[in-house]
Order: C-alpha cells, then structure tokens, then sequence
C-alpha cells in the first residue's frame, strides 16, 4: 500500500471518527456498535483508497459505508431476531434505529452526546479516558496503550468492558438536561483535564512530558467549548490547559530534565496560547463564571502567564485565589499549592508552617511534592541537612525518572554551611 | 505541531488599495473557519489588505531602503493565513484541501519552527537572555506610565 495514502487516510479519519461514531451512535443507540461500524468503514477506506484515490469529500464517503453496514447489521440482527421469535422485543423498549435522518444537520448534538456518554459516571476514570481518546480523539488502542504506558491487551480489554458497561447500564445516548448537567459535565471535564495532566507531567516512564496527549486534550476541550459555549467552567478548563500547555517547551531543559515553573525562562513561553487562555479566562468570567474550580486555576495560571519576571508575580493574588479555591474543593494538595504562594507572598517560614499543619494528611502521604516544597522553604532558611532529607525522600516517592535525577541533583547541591545563593 | 496555511491569491499582488473579497466568498471563507474552529485546530487567523496600501523594506548594501507598495516584481503576494494545530502535514493538507478557493487561489502549507527546533548554536543561552531582558525592560516600563 503506498504510504502517501495511508498517511491521507489517517488524517482523514483524525478530522472524521469522531464525528462519523457520534452519527452512528445515534443511529444504532448503541457507541459500541457505532465504533465497530465505523472502524468497518475505516478498513474500507484502507482497501479501496490506495487504487482510486482519495475521494472529494472522504467524510461522507466514510459515513456511507459505515451507514451501509450499519443497514446490513440491522437486517442480519432483524432475521436472527425473527428466527428466534422475539421480533417484538425491540419494539417493546422503544426503539427503531432511526436511518433517515440526516446525519449531518445535528452532528453537533451527536459529538456532544458521545464526549457525555464516553465519561459517563457509570465508567472508572480510566475506562472514561480510554474510551474518550478512542471515540473523540480517533487515537488506536496501540496509541493509547503508549500514553498511558500500560500493556495494548489491557486498554483493548478496559474499552471492551466500558462498552459493556455501557450497554449493560441502559446508558441513554442524550445530552444530560437540569440537575443532571453540573455533574456531569463535571465528569467530562475531569477527563479532560486528566488525560491533559497525564500529558503534562507524566506519572510514570523516561519523558517529563508528552505533548501530544496534551495536543489532544486541548483540541477536545476546544471543540467542547465550540459546543457548549455557555459553560463557563468548560471555557475556564480550556483557558487553564492553554496557559499551563503555553509552558511546555519552557518546562524541560536540554537533555530533557524538568524546570519547575519559578526557574523557567520566560521568553520561551508560548504567547499565543497565552493570549487564547486570557481571552478564553475573560469569557468564562463574563459568563459570570469566576469562581468555577477550573477558572479559579486559570485564574491562579493567568497570573503567572501575566508577570513577565518571576519577582513581578502578584503572590497576594494569587494566595487570594487558593483561598477561593480551597473554600471551593478544600484539599491537601490545594492547601500545598497555597503554602507555595504564602512563602513567596509573606516569606518561607509562613509557608512552613502551614506545609508543618497538612503533613500528616493521609492524602498527602506518598505525595512527593510535599517533601519537594518542603525541602524548598527549608533551603530558603537555611536549615540544609534537614532540606536535603527532604529532597531524597521526595526523590524516593515519585516514579517519573526526570524528576528523580532533578531532586536528587537540589540534594547533592546542599551542604552544610554552604548556603546556595541564587 | 503547527501550520501555516498561507492563502495567495493571484492577481492580488496588483490589487487597488482597499479592495475586499466578494460577499459570496467572504460567506463561504467564514463557513470554512467556523469548521476549523468548530474541529478545535484554528489556533489563529487573519486577512491582509493588498500590498498596494503596504511598504516593503529592503536592506541591499546592509541599509534600509523603503519601497512603498504595490510592488513590481511581486509575482505572487499574501491574501491572509490561518495557524492551525494538528496531528501531522497530512492532516494539514487534508484541512487545506477543504477550503472553498477560488480558481486564482493558491494555499501554501508551511510548518512553524518551534523553539525546540532551535538548537543551542542557533540560538545560544545568551541571546535567549538578553531577549528575556528587553522584555523586561519593555515590562518595567509600561508600568512606571
């Protein structure tokens, strides 16, 4: 097969999978289904296209044959049904797939209903990832097996059960209406932002980060906040992946070892993501927004993203905007965050003292970022023994080797007497 | 990874100052950028008036010379662009292909350098230093006004 085909294919089906499951999914009430149709299509496309070329609109080509089948499918399940007698059943629960629809007037609602159902509750977090990278983000079982570093058989079997569980949970294929929504969306939004996380600091393996897991989270946020543009919590998600994703080349160094953000050069900062997490931040607050979990975080990112130098950071603010936040979700890990602020705002031994009060968090034990700040206001008042055993039990906790050598190297950097001056 | 879609539009490098696309393409060009938002790739866009309104610098024998549009020897010149983010330059391809262009139009697909591409002999830790420090200075003066 020449390449150069597949290569159009695959792009092709980037643009389109998504968009193709969702107007199956509506049509056969059932995502599993509608993702084995589609992928029918897909190897269609494989074997017809590298000998007549690509056709003008490949989209369309693709719903056809997926639609196609999906006629066959039916037919076959419908003669099965009536050798078995049970004909009546379908009709009983309400349901004729519905073929005559035109799929493309509604395949904004359809997208919407399939990011809904694809992090459904009724899901673990992992199988909502999994299954959202699969439908929404087109990635193969192989790709996602990669970004999350776990074996290919085990991300096959987790999409295969989320199905089911799918299936088994009578999941209505629906856009969630009233109470529903909030939590709901929030699910989705958790996804996202967890597959972004994953991306951006990686919890395990040899890279600090992976950028197109991030690429691919934030092209999914923004075509969430395309559909659903009067959410502001969405729109505060996109302005906080924007901004955060405008650091990443800042965040590793040469030989791809982690630079925290206070340490980062700031000229490498991504400007244009930036202003689009700025201006999507303004959105989210005029849709009176403000004070969501996720535009508070933008807002707290918005303030790094807005000092040009690290000295002209708006500490007070952003201690301010932890306070918000921890009255909002109170956490351990939002209360850390807090202390890193209170340090630079009011000086190390503030922030030690509040690190000193959530130490023995049980959500906190194992975290190795509290040893990581601790050690770091340690340093800062010069008590370096004790600064260093914080660095290597934080460098004895965490997984990602990047960031072991980094900790490893601020332990090796201390000795007593000699203080490090910056 | 970035591309620049670079629409040129020929016949544009002789067009009257403040000459504007016709209503009919305006509407179709629209469409096709609400698609491209819509897919989450369009990171941004813009369209140049002709180079009939604009001026070029050129710096033969190492000094400015000024050069006011339009442009004599411009045999091909730029209408506009879109930044978009995608997967691979197939999928760039794939978004340019779907533009509804016009017969004298012609998209030009270019990838964005990004600061990773710049190695250390490119771009020494120096220079990166002393480009960190105009923009603090710039900062520091905006605001002292």
């Amino acid at each position: 097969m020449p390449s150069a085909t597949h290569s159009a294919i695959e792009a092709v089906w980037r643009i389109e999978s998504a968009k193709i499951v969702a107007g199956l999914a509506r049509m056969t009430r059932d995502v599993g289904l509608a993702e084995e149709l589609a992928q029918e299509a897909l190897v269609a496309a494989l074997e017809k296209w590298p000998e007549s070329g690509v056709p003008d609109n490949p989209g369309a080509w693709l719903m056809a044959a997926a639609k196609n089948r999906a006629l066959d499918h039916f037919r076959h399940s419908k003669l099965i049904a009536a050798k078995h007698e049970e004909i009546g059943r379908e009709s009983e629960e309400g349901f004729t797939p519905n073929f005559d629809a035109n799929l493309e007037d509604d395949i904004g609602d359809d997208l919407l209903r399939l990011i809904f159902t694809a992090c459904h509750p009724v899901l673990s977090t992992e199988a909502r990832a999994a299954l959202t990278l699969r439908l929404l983000c087109g990635l193969t079982t192989d790709e996602i097996a990669r970004a999350f570093l776990v074996p290919e058989p085990t991300v096959a079997q987790r999409i295969v059960r989320a199905k089911r569980t799918l299936a088994e949970a009578r999941v209505l294929f629906e856009v969630p209406r009233g109470e529903e929504l909030g939590a709901r969306l929030a699910s989705v939004l958790e996804v996202i932002y967890l597959v972004f996380n994953e991306g951006y600091s990686a919890t395990a393996g040899e890279d600090w980060t992976r950028p197109a897991l991030c690429e691919d989270a934030l092209r999914l946020s923004r075509i969430l906040a395309e559909l659903a543009p009067q959410e502001p919590e969405v729109l505060g998600l996109v302005a906080l992946m924007e901004i955060q994703a405008s650091r990443l080349h800042a965040r590793t160094g040469p030989s791809g070892e982690p630079i925290l953000l206070m340490d980062q050069d700031r000229s490498r900062w991504d400007h244009l993501l930036v202003r689009r997490g700025l201006s999507a931040l303004e959105r989210a607050e005029k849709l009176g927004g403000a004070l969501g979990p996720y535009a508070l975080q933008a807002a707290i990112a918005a303030c790094h993203a807005r000092a040009r130098t690290l000295a002209e950071t708006d500490w007070k603010r952003i201690v301010a905007l932890y306070d918000a936040l921890a009255q909002l979700m109170p956490s351990p890990v939002v209360e850390l965050n807090r202390a890193v602020a209170v340090a630079m705002a009011y000086g190390p031994e503030e922030g030690l003292a509040l690190v000193d009060a959530i130490a023995s968090e049980p959500a906190l034990r194992g975290y190795h970022l509290l040893p990581s700040v601790r050690g770091d206001f340690l340093e800062k008042l010069g008590r370096l023994d004790e600064a260093r055993g914080e660095f290597e039990r934080a460098a004895s906790l965490t997984r990602n080797t990047r960031e072991i050598r980094l900790l490893l190297e601020r332990a090796a950097g201390l000795h007593p007497g000699l203080r490090v001056v910056k | 990874m970035r591309f620049m879609m670079l629409m040129i539009p020929k016949g544009y490098e002789s067009a009257k100052p403040g000459t504007m696309p016709d209503p009919e393409a305006v509407a179709a060009m629209m469409k096709y950028n609400e698609d491209l938002q819509k897919a989450g790739v369009l990171l941004a866009l813009d369209g140049l008036h002709p180079p009939s309104m604009g001026a070029r610098v050129s710096f033969a024998g190492g000094k400015p010379k000024v050069t006011d549009g339009p442009f004599a020897e411009a045999k091909e010149v730029l209408g506009g662009y879109w930044m978009i983010q995608v997967k691979s330059r197939e999928e760039a391809i794939e978004w340019a292909k779907r533009c509804p262009g016009s017969e004298n139009e012609v998209i030009e697909i270019r990838q964005v350098q990004e600061m990773s591409d710049f190695d250390e002999k490119i771009l020494p830790p120096k220079v990166r230093a002393s480009a960190q420090a105009i923009g603090d200075r710039l900062a520091r003066k905006s605001k002292k006004r």
